[in-house]
C-alpha cells in the first residue's frame, strides 16, 4: 500500500500494491511505497528479493499482476515500455543493455531518439530555424552529459571495446540524454572497483543536484547505499519489509535477519519454507 | 579460352546477382530486426509479381499505378503475415516462427494457384528493349534495367535507414531490444516496419524477375538462391547480401554458360557447403551460431 504523502510535494512516482506472478511464482506482492521529487531512492534486499522485478514493472517491461504505478499522479500501469520512456522513466540494467556495435556518442544520440520529431524528408534536407535550433539544444545536453560524466576520451569508441565501468557510466549517460524525470539505476556499481564505485557515487549525488533528477535504484552496495539515499526500501522474497530514512532501516532487526540471518541454522530453513509455502506472513 | 565471352557472361551473371541482392536484402531486414529466417521469402517475392499482373494485364491500369499499387499491396500482405502469424510467437523458439514460414510459403503458393491457377504467364513488357553493349560485350536489356532497378532501390533503402529515424530504430533494435524499449522506441512498431518494408522489396524483385522470365506458381523457386545468398553473405549482414548477392549471381552464370543450366544451381550449392565449412556464420555474418 502507498503511504498516503505528507507535506506539499505529492510523490513523483508511486507503486501501489504491487504483485507480480510468473505462473505460481510470487516474484512481488503487494509492493507499495512512494518516490519523493528530488529524492535518491534505494531498493535493497538478498538476491531473488524481486529487486529488478520490481523495475522491470516499473519501466513497463512487465504488467503487474496486481496493483497501479502512478507516475505524476497519473495511473501508467497500463502505459508499454516506450511510452513510459518518453513520459521520463530513463533506465539502466543490471546486465548492461547497450547498442553495442555502435559508438558511445551514437548511443548517447539513441537516448534523444524518443524526442525527435524529424522525419525522413526533414532528414534529408534539414531545413528551418526551429530544427536548427532543436539540433543545436541537441548537441547542447549531448554536450554537458559527456562532460559531465568524463567519457570525453572515449565518445568515439565503440562501446563493446570498453571496461564495464564505463559501460555502465554510458548507459547512465544515455538514460540522462532522455532527459528523464526519474533515473532508474539497476545496481549502478556492481561488479566495480573501490575507485569505479567513489566516482558512480559521485555522479548520482550530482545528477540530483545539478541536473535535478530523481534517482531510484537497486543496489547491494550497502555502503554506497546509506550514504547517498534519503529513502531506503527494503524487500525481501517480494514484500518490503521495511522502508524509512537509512539509519531507520539499519536498525530494523527484520532487516538484519533478512541480510544476516539470526545466527540460527534452522532460520534460514524455516526462511525457505515460509517462501515456499508462499504464505508470507510479517509485513513491517 | 575466350576472354570476351567470359566476360560478356559474367556481366550477365553480376548484373543478374543484382536482383539476388536485392530479394537478399529484403531477407536480411526482417531477419536482423526480429530474427525471423522468413523462408516464404521467394513467395512473397512471387506475390507482387501476380499482384503486378492483377493490376497491368487484368485491371489494365497504367505501369505508373499498377507497379505502387503492386508493391503497397504486398507491403500491406508483409504487415498482415507479421500481425497474425509472427507477432503472436514473440518469445517462442526459432524454430517453431521457422516453420511457420515453411507453412506461409506453402499457403501462398496454394493461394496462387487458386487466384491464378498453375498456368505461366508473362508480365507486360515495360523495360526498353535495346540491346546493351558494354564494350563488344551483349547484355540482355530485361537484365541490364533489372540491375539498374534493384540498384536504384538498394541504394534507396540504404540511404533512407542511414538517415531516417525508423532507420535508426531498426538498427538499435537490431542490436539491443530491452534497450531500444528503455530509450523510448516502440519496438513491435520496428517488428511492423520491417515485415512491410521487406516485403515491398520483395515485390519490387518479383516484378523484375517475373519480367524477366515470366511468372507461375513455382517462381517461390527463386527465394533458393536467396537462401543461399544470405546464407553465403551473413544471416544479419547488409554488406553479407550486396556481396553474396553478385557472387552467387556470378556463380550461376558461368555454371550455365560452362557447365550447362542444370548445373546452376548444383554449384550454388556447392559453394554454400564450401562457405558453410570455413565460415559456418556466413562471409560477414555475426559469429553466433543459431541451431535450427
Amino acid at each position: 500500500m502507498a503511504t498516503p504523502h505528507s507535506g506539499a510535494t505529492p510523490p513523483l512516482l508511486q507503486v501501489d500494491g504491487v504483485t507480480l506472478a510468473f505462473g505460481g511464482v510470487r516474484a512481488l506482492s503487494g509492493v507499495g511505497f512512494d518516490v519523493q521529487p528530488g529524492s535518491i531512492t534505494a531498493v535493497i534486499g538478498p538476491n531473488g528479493a524481486g529487486k529488478t522485478s520490481l523495475f522491470n514493472t516499473v519501466s513497463g517491461f512487465y504488467r503487474p499482476t496486481g496493483g497501479r504505478i502512478l507516475f505524476k499522479g497519473e495511473d501508467i500501469t497500463r502505459v508499454p515500455a516506450p511510452q513510459r520512456a518518453r513520459m521520463g522513466l530513463g533506465r539502466s540494467f543490471q546486465n548492461i543493455a547497450l547498442f553495442r556495435g555502435m559508438t558511445v556518442l551514437d548511443n548517447i544520440k539513441l537516448g534523444r531518439h524518443a524526442h525527435l520529431k524529424t522525419n525522413v524528408f526533414d532528414a534529408l534536407l534539414y531545413v528551418g530555424k526551429a530544427q536548427r535550433e532543436e539540433a543545436e539544444l541537441r548537441r547542447d545536453i549531448e554536450e554537458r552529459i559527456i562532460d559531465f560524466l568524463e567519457i570525453d576520451h572515449i565518445r568515439h569508441a565503440p562501446v563493446a571495446a570498453l571496461s564495464y565501468g564505463l559501460q555502465k557510466r554510458v548507459e547512465m549517460a544515455r538514460a540522462l540524454a532522455m532527459q528523464p524525470q526519474i533515473l532508474m539505476l539497476d545496481e549502478p556499481v556492481a561488479g566495480m572497483n573501490r575507485e569505479e564505485t567513489e566516482d558512480m557515487a559521485r555522479f548520482i549525488l550530482d545528477v540530483r543536484e545539478e541536473w535535478g533528477v530523481t534517482v531510484l535504484m537497486v543496489e547491494h552496495d550497502m555502503g554506497m547505499v546509506m550514504d547517498l539515499s534519503d529513502h531506503v526500501v527494503v524487500l525481501n522474497f517480494g514484500q518490503v519489509i521495511a522502508q524509512g530514512k537509512p539509519a531507520e532501516v539499519q536498525a530494523d532487526p527484520e532487516v538484519n535477519r533478512a541480510y544476516l540471518g539470526s545466527g540460527d541454522v534452522g532460520d534460514l530453513r524455516r526462511k525457505l519454507h515460509a517462501a515456499n509455502a508462499s504464505q508470507p506472513t510479517g509485513v513491517a | 579460352m575466350d576472354w570476351a565471352f567470359l566476360f560478356e557472361i559474367s556481366l550477365t551473371g553480376i548484373a543478374s546477382g543484382g536482383l539476388y541482392a536485392l530479394a537478399a536484402l529484403a531477407f536480411v531486414m526482417v531477419y536482423k530486426a526480429t530474427r525471423v529466417v522468413n523462408i516464404a521469402i521467394g513467395e512473397l517475392l512471387m506475390v507482387g509479381a501476380y499482384l503486378f499482373f492483377t493490376f497491368s494485364a487484368m485491371f489494365a491500369l497504367p505501369l505508373w499505378l499498377a507497379i505502387p499499387a503492386a508493391v503497397l499491396g504486398t507491403g500491406l500482405l508483409g504487415a498482415l503475415i507479421e500481425r497474425t502469424m509472427i507477432r503472436p510467437l514473440l518469445g517462442e523458439p526459432p524454430i517453431s516462427v521457422f516453420m511457420v514460414t515453411v507453412g506461409l510459403g506453402s499457403v501462398l503458393v496454394g493461394l496462387v494457384e487458386m487466384i491464378w491457377t498453375a498456368d505461366q504467364r508473362r508480365l507486360p513488357d515495360f523495360m526498353p528493349s535495346q540491346p546493351i553493349m558494354v564494350g563488344e560485350a551483349f547484355l540482355a536489356p530485361k537484365v541490364f534495367w533489372g540491375a539498374v532497378i534493384a540498384v536504384v532501390f538498394i541504394a534507396a533503402v540504404l540511404l533512407v535507414f542511414r538517415f531516417w529515424r525508423g532507420g535508426v530504430a531498426l538498427r538499435a533494435t537490431a542490436s539491443d531490444q530491452a534497450a531500444a524499449y528503455s530509450v523510448g522506441i516502440n519496438v513491435p512498431r520496428v517488428f511492423s516496419l520491417a515485415w512491410v518494408v521487406s516485403a515491398m522489396l520483395a515485390a519490387v524483385s518479383g516484378i523484375v524477375v517475373g519480367s524477366i522470365g515470366g511468372i507461375s506458381s513455382s517462381m517461390g523457386v527463386f527465394g533458393l538462391s536467396v537462401l543461399v545468398v544470405v546464407i553465403v553473405g551473413g544471416l544479419d549482414s547488409v554488406l553479407g547480401a550486396l556481396v553474396g548477392g553478385l557472387f552467387i549471381g556470378l556463380v550461376e552464370a558461368l555454371a550455365g554458360a560452362y557447365l550447362g543450366g542444370e548445373y546452376k544451381l548444383l554449384a550454388t550449392f556447392i559453394v554454400l557447403v564450401a562457405i558453410l565449412m570455413v565460415r559456418p556464420y556466413g562471409l560477414f555474418g555475426t559469429h553466433e551460431i543459431e541451431r535450427l
